[in-house]
């Protein structure tokens, strides 16, 4: 540099050399810059007061003649132009030089870092309830929810089954020690639901109520005293018996597949007539008995406040658990309620 | 209900397709649970005569028995079984049959000695129901015949009919045929009953006193009774239908009652000559029933007594020891009845007595079918009993309570079509109900007038009536279409965010947990809970299960303790299910909880849980430490109230609890109500604007009085920040050397903005002098 600065001042060279002389120095500076830093001294050099370039600008005022001044001045612009570019080149090739340099020097095995998944799972009756309820909001139906400890009316008296009616027995019901004796029941179907919201909601109705059921029922690899249950209640002016029937088997194909059918055969319930049980068909022809359904008993309607002359419906129900258990292959269904976290796991 | 299909043909030609058969008995709602083979023939067993018996001195167990079996040629045999004598005609498998269980027969003998076969009872060969001897087969077979072709052995098939409620007609064979006779169109052939004239009139007197309970008492007396085995069709017949041969009088009785769903009882006239009287019980009565069991009874109880007043069996349920049918028995007096079904129910639930007749009769007979089922018990009693003599006479004591003959209903035409979907005219309606027995009557076009038989007690209005248009109709004839539902299929907000609560609890890597709602009676108190709202179950299973949870924690405790137990690592669970706190009211103040536990984990963890909760689904609480909740640790825990609701807790379990449920380490725990923390849809945020001018930021320390909580100070704070604020974090918690005795220090930085100009320096500097002012109010200052 000190070359440089001392080639400036002499006025031998005629100014148009002295530039070339310039350029070609700070060139050379650039390209000798081993790296970026050393690149950024430079570049700060070249552009200070007292580099080369800077002082042959700051003598441009001392030639006289206009063209000759005019001439030089351009020189040196075009030189300044130069040596920018030059920087800017030569800044980009350090700077990616760098940064392959850092990136081979930090290398991570990810490998190191895998962990098994910390999402918790949910329990399986409650992943197959929410899988029903989707499908049958895809069906048009509302989810209607209600108490788990009833009332003797809603859970019997409303469905048809008045104090003495023997079908009452069937239903192994456990009472508890509140109020008048045998008048308050851990809820031993969904049903109460459907009374209830024939009693709040306005027809068109079509939902759905799933939920906890109790039945005094001992354990065993297919029973347990507490359970799960979901019904369908639709009620509207016009709903007939081929309703029902269409409307468990949209229920089939969309839950179980296309390749499925259900059939329904006569049954008895209290709360239905017409009643049936339906049965679902894969299409190898196995029939697997699902849940009961039926046309929703006059006196029914009218205990939930709806006129059976101008309105009909129907119903029906099955387990939870069940679809849930047959799903997932579980042996015993006792299995599903150990709380184990060995075997909630299993179902994420 | 066990029904043969041979004798549902006696009724009916319903062909001899068994699969056929039981799909339509399914198609009538008459679900088939199973269909067994019965009476195939055993190839290799063969009539033989014994010859003579021998007992062998070094074999105590089995006898020698030599055989003929046709060809002239002795046999010999080795026998377990010792009832036969010489001359007896016996099965005997041949070497090398193989027998129903899959035996096959070899020479195998004993102390060296060869079996030349094996002699089977009745059992063995499926021809019986008498496995304690070997089968004395009747007198004149052919030796060497085979057995099955000598007794005239069809083989056959047995329906195992589920038989619901509203068909109590069906508990018989005549029933289902009627339903099978109407479905095929085939006309129904009913068995004659006797056909000989009555002989002189005997009278056994009957006196009902409680006549709500009983509408009919027929007794009707037949002499010339010898008692004795069954012919072989009617023992088979019963052993097919699951009942055990006892006599032919009793066989009989069995017969009508499998037949005609007409249970009945013949008693030894001798005994219950003197008349009948049928009256509830006293208080404090006992009976000894049939079975040997001495009954007390309630004074609810149908009693038949004779003229002495004394019990001789519980009406329509079971018969009394003393008036048993005996060998010497030559008259029997018959008893066939109608009892009111919902007293006969209520017995037999009290009594916890289930019989072939009971479940007959708490369901309903035919009151009207008496007269036909007299008949068929003298036509079978007849063929072995020659000379039996049906007198004249007979009681038939009716009441008030004794039910029609047909009973009416009324029907509209265009109800059919409403409820089924498709219109049926009321002469096509008469069609599909006339070979029900149902008589359809009256003004065509709109209502109709259906007489229903007696035998269906449980058609009793117009949707019944629907129900057995629509059976056989078909149900498969009825169509299927989907109905349009105008409503729009959507999980309601609550439910919305009660899954969203999921989702956010298995982000945090809880699994859910569902753990038996029943608690054995200590377990509240276990979890350091009350246990006097609790509410108690009349009739538990047992007594561990007999308390209804008002809480989720103890189900969650349980969970932790099992896990640990089974080296489960990482236990992080939730629950959310009801509870069933008492309240003022019949039904308890029921409400959703949400329950999270994680073990191992402090209380940091568990306010960690409840911000991830509060945050996703917009609900903000007070966190209140100075009333710790019952069950939590005194110290690191707190009550979340909404001003005067509690809506839930957070902190640690007390140790104390921990440690009477065996869990190691801490255990975080937040409990809330979901009822009410769902209850409100989140409102929705109006978007504010980002300012584009600088913002300013500071930072604050303060020591603290630990007696401040820090929740409390970083509230003053932000209210003197006021809305300048844009941001407030505490960056810093500092407990160490140069702080004031019980205090920490509490570092805050704030970051000033406003969204319409630069702030100055000086509203700044009054911001922060805000700030700094409410804390010392507070009694901390600046550090």
């Amino acid at each position: 540099m000190g070359d440089m600065a001392s080639s400036n001042n002499s006025d031998a060279n005629p100014i148009s050399a002295q530039i070339d002389s310039a350029l070609g120095a700070a060139l050379a500076a650039i390209t000798a810059a081993p790296d970026s830093e050393a690149l950024r001294a430079v570049s700060t050099e070249l552009a200070g007061k007292r580099s080369s370039i800077a002082a042959l600008k700051s003598q441009l005022g001392k030639i006289d003649d206009i063209e000759s001044r005019k001439q030089a001045g351009q020189l040196i612009n075009t030189a300044s132009e130069a040596i920018a570019s030059a920087l800017a080149e030569r800044m980009a090739s350090l700077s990616a030089r760098d940064m392959a340099l850092q990136v081979n020097s930090e290398p991570l095995d990810l490998s190191e870092f895998a962990t098994a998944s910390r999402r918790g799972c949910e329990h399986i009756v409650s992943q197959s309830q929410q899988r029903l309820e989707d499908v049958f909001i895809g069906l048009g139906f509302q989810i209607a929810e209600g108490p788990e400890v009833e009332s003797d009316f809603y859970n019997f008296e409303a469905l048809n089954m008045p104090k003495s009616h023997p079908a009452r027995s069937e239903f192994d019901t456990i009472f508890l020690n509140s109020g008048e004796p045998n008048s308050v029941v851990l809820r031993t179907h969904t049903s109460p639901v459907q009374i209830r919201v024939m009693q709040t909601w306005e027809p068109p109705i079509f939902a759905i109520m799933p939920g906890r059921v109790f039945r005094r029922d001992t354990p065993d690899a297919t029973h347990m005293p507490v359970f799960h249950q979901i019904e369908g209640l639709v009620i509207d002016r016009g709903i007939t018996f081929a309703h029902l029937a269409g409307t468990i088997e949209a229920f089939t194909k969309a839950f179980f597949g296309s390749e499925f059918t259900s059939r329904l055969r006569p049954s008895f319930f209290p709360f239905t007539e017409p009643s049936a049980e339906f049965d679902i068909r894969r299409a190898n022809g196995n029939w697997m008995e699902l849940g009961g359904c039926g046309m929703v008993h006059p006196n029914v309607l009218r205990a939930g406040g709806i006129d059976p002359d101008e309105f009909t419906g129907f119903a029906f129900g099955f387990g939870i658990d069940r679809m849930a258990k047959e799903r997932h292959n579980v042996e015993d269904i006792r299995e599903m309620y150990t709380n184990d976290l060995r075997f909630v796991r299993q179902f994420s | 209900m066990k029904i043969l299909h041979s004798w549902l043909r006696e009724f009916v030609d319903v062909g001899a397709d068994v699969e056929v058969t039981g799909e339509m008995l399914t198609k009538l709602g008459l679900a088939v649970e199973g269909v067994e083979k019965v009476g195939s023939a055993v190839a290799g067993v063969v009539v033989a005569k014994v010859l003579r018996t021998e007992r062998h001195p070094d074999a105590a167990k089995v006898i020698r028995v030599f055989v003929d079996s046709g060809d002239g040629v002795e046999k010999h045999v080795w026998c377990g079984a010792s009832n036969m004598t010489s001359g007896d005609l016996v099965p005997l498998a041949t070497l090398g049959t193989t027998m129903p269980d899959g035996r096959l027969i070899g020479s195998r003998g004993i102390l060296g000695i060869d079996s030349q076969g094996m002699l089977c009872s009745s059992t063995e060969l499926g021809l019986g129901a008498d496995a304690t001897g070997i089968y004395i087969l009747p007198p004149g077979l052919q030796l060497g015949a085979d057995v099955f072709a000598a007794l005239s052995v069809e083989s056959d098939h047995v329906y195992d009919l589920d038989i619901t409620r509203n068909r109590p007609d069906c508990n018989g064979h005549l029933g289902v045929a009627r339903d099978v006779a109407a479905f095929l169109g085939k006309p129904l052939c009913i068995a004659p009953g006797d056909q000989k004239p009555q002989g002189a009139p005997m009278t056994v007197p009957v006196k009902i006193t409680a006549e709500d309970r009983c509408g009919r008492f027929n007794v009707t007396v037949m002499s010339g009774v010898v008692v004795g085995p069954s012919p072989q069709w009617a023992a088979r017949r019963l052993t097919r239908a699951g009942l055990r041969p006892i006599n032919n009088v009793v066989d009989a009785s069995n017969l009508v009652t499998l037949e005609l769903n007409q249970p009945n009882h013949a008693y030894d006239f001798e005994s219950v000559k003197g008349g009948f009287t049928i009256r509830l019980a006293r208080p404090g009565e006992t009976i000894e029933t049939l079975d040997g069991t001495l009954r007390q009874l309630a004074t609810d109880d149908l009693l038949i007594c004779n003229r002495a007043g004394i019990a001789v069996g519980i009406a329509g349920i079971m018969g009394g020891r003393d008036s048993e049918i005996t060998s010497e028995t030559v008259t029997v007096a018959l008893e066939t009845a109608w009892f009111e079904p919902l007293g006969i129910a209520q017995s037999v639930t009290r009594l916890n007595l289930r019989t072939e007749a009971s479940l007959r009769f708490d369901r309903g007979v035919d009151p009207h079918g008496i007269e036909q089922s007299v008949g068929r018990f003298a036509a079978i009693l007849r063929e072995s009993c020659p000379q039996l003599v049906v007198h004249s006479g007979g009681t038939d004591a009716r009441t008030s309570a004794l039910p029609p003959k047909t009973t009416t209903v009324a029907l509209r035409v265009e109800q059919v079509e409403r409820v089924l979907g498709q219109a049926r005219s009321a002469s096509e309606i008469d069609k599909l109900l006339a070979p029900l027995g149902f008589a359809v009557s009256g003004t065509p076009a709109t209502t109709v007038n259906v007489a229903v038989p007696s035998y269906r007690p449980d058609v009793t209005s117009e949707i019944e009536v629907i129900e057995e248009i629509s059976r056989h109709i078909g149900y498969d004839n009825l169509g299927k279409s989907i109905p349009k539902s105008p409503v729009h299929g959507t999980l309601s907000g609550r439910q919305q965010r009660r899954r969203l609560a999921r989702q956010l609890l298995l982000a945090i890597g809880a699994c859910e947990a569902m753990p038996n709602p029943f608690l054995a009676p200590g377990d509240l108190a276990k979890c350091g809970l009350d246990e006097s709202t609790a509410l108690r179950l009349s009739n538990p299973l047992v007594a561990e299960e007999s308390v209804l949870r008002t809480s989720l924690r103890h189900g969650m405790l349980k969970t932790i303790a099992y896990n640990q137990s089974h080296r489960v690592n990482d236990i992080s669970i939730f629950e959310i299910g009801h509870v069933y706190p008492q309240g003022a009211e019949q039904l308890p103040d029921e409400y959703e909880a949400l329950c999270v536990m994680v073990a191992e984990s402090d209380a940091v963890k568990a306010m960690d849980i409840w911000s991830q909760l509060s945050s996703g689904l917009g609900v903000g609480a007070q966190l209140r430490q100075d009333m710790p909740p019952p069950g939590f640790h005194a110290t690191r825990s707190g009550e979340l109230r909404r001003g005067k609701i509690l809506i839930g807790s957070v902190g640690e379990i007390d140790p104390a609890v921990l440690a009477r449920y065996g869990i190691n380490g801490r255990v975080a725990c937040v409990e809330l109500n979901m009822s009410v923390v769902l209850a409100d849809e989140p409102k929705t945020k109006s978007a504010q604007q980002i300012s584009k001018f600088p913002s300013s930021d500071f930072d604050l320390a303060f020591a603290a009085p630990s007696s401040v909580a820090a929740g409390v100070l970083s509230k003053a704070l932000r209210q003197a920040a006021g809305a300048l604020a844009v941001e407030m974090t505490m960056f810093d918690v500092y407990r160490g050397p140069g702080l004031v005795a019980d205090s920490r220090g509490l570092a805050y930085r704030f970051r000033l903005q406003a969204v319409d100009r630069t702030l100055t320096d000086a509203e700044v500097a009054q911001v922060r002098a805000k700030c700094i002012a409410a804390a010392e109010k507070l009694g901390a200052s600046l550090r």
